[in-house]
């Protein structure tokens, strides 16, 4: 018994870590790559998490780690659609078609889609994953600054498309 | 002002489709990784007379198998900390438990037959725990027995102990093991329930 005690506390059991976090992870990539390949996505994203688990520190914001692979993998789906050279809204089109996108705001997502990969990013992990600046910055590889930048430039960006 | 960041914070997706979707797409992936040999440990609730007992396996067998009063998440927390984070539900890799467990219950079954990992016990408590699997069904034995069977024949307060902490009751039948004197002394799952299984498995006549 004594020797549980001098253990580190450890991270929690992977399902209570999985149900915590399966729904921001879901809503991210749902808005990120949408809805007909979000599953891919988010199997792709659990499985590199549970791999990597066990050598997380037990302190790790387990939140925002989660959302950097999600936010990854969100990556190297938009990198091959951009390597076919399908267009963005052909692929919104396909997904509603499929009857899977009953999304209300269709046009503020389809616009948030269009944005370069760093500014899409940082207002889906602002908005959706609830990320401060800093977890942001981590999230997508830059100093706290060009997160923060980044964020601005991709909201001026929508407010152009969407407001006017 | 500011109302696109109003429109975002209010698109945010959290409808009841989406939350349907994501348990949905979670119970995929624990389903994959349990089956796939990616997780270490699965989990399941398995129901008993007793209530829901949660039963965990690993690739070796059957590690853990708990009474209903024991808490899932503090048998989840358990057994984070003593083998591995890497636990997923899966109720799948537990049918089999599930289903001897139900013949054994109705006592069409006398001997369970699913492998069993012993990571959760001493090296003492394996030597104790070994020689209580060997204690037929309807009959019953003492801890002075199982301490001499371990090879310490003045440790039964030991004995007493690691059958006291089995991790995995029932599959290995510390029920089975009296006080010297017929006394019943206790169980981990209580007095009442070492009596009833003794009076299932024949070895206690029911009381009037």
């Amino acid at each position: 018994m004594s020797a549980e005690l001098k253990l580190s506390p450890p991270v929690p059991p992977f399902q209570r870590f999985l149900d915590t976090h399966r729904e921001e992870v879901w809503r991210f990539l749902v808005a990120s790559v949408g809805p007909v390949e979000a599953d891919d996505c988010f199997q792709e994203t659990f499985i590199s998490a549970l791999n990597a688990y066990p050598r997380l520190r037990a302190d790790s914001n387990l939140r925002a780690w989660v959302l950097t692979i999600a936010h990854r993998k969100a990556l190297d789906v938009h990198r091959g659609r951009a390597q076919r050279a399908l267009p963005v809204a052909e692929i919104a089109d396909v997904a509603a078609e499929d009857g899977a996108q009953r999304m209300r705001d269709e046009g503020l997502w389809e616009a948030v889609h269009r944005l370069p990969p760093r500014q899409r990013s940082a207002v889906l992990l602002r908005f959706i994953g609830d990320l401060p600046h800093r977890d942001i910055a981590q999230a997508i590889g830059c100093s706290e600054e060009a997160a923060r930048r980044s964020l601005h430039e991709g909201l001026n960006k929508l407010r152009e498309v969407v407001l006017t | 002002m500011k109302e696109i960041e109003k429109m975002l914070a209010n698109a945010s997706l959290t409808t009841p489709e989406h939350e349907a979707q994501a348990a949905q797409a979670a119970q995929r992936f624990s389903a994959h990784a349990a089956g796939s040999g990616l997780a270490d440990i699965g989990y399941a609730s398995v129901d008993s007379p007793f209530g829901a007992l949660t039963a965990a396996v690993t690739d070796d067998g059957v590690v853990r198998l708990a009474f209903p009063e024991e808490p899932l998440d503090q048998v989840l927390d358990r057994l984070a900390l003593r083998l591995s984070p890497r636990i997923v539900e899966a109720p799948a890799r537990l049918e089999q438990l599930r289903r001897q467990l139900d013949e054994y219950f109705s006592g069409s079954r006398r001997d369970f037959d699913v492998p069993l990992d012993r990571a959760l016990m001493s090296a003492f408590a394996q030597r104790i725990l070994t020689a209580t699997s060997a204690i037929p069904y309807g009959s019953v034995s003492t801890y002075n027995e199982m301490a001499a069977a371990a090879g310490s024949p003045r440790g039964s307060r030991a004995a007493g102990n690691a059958l006291g902490s089995n991790p995995i009751p029932l599959l290995v039948p510390c029920h089975r093991v009296l006080r010297s004197g017929g006394n019943l002394g206790g169980y981990a799952g209580g007095p009442e329930r070492k009596r009833w299984l003794l009076e299932l498995e024949g070895a206690l006549t029911p009381r009037p």
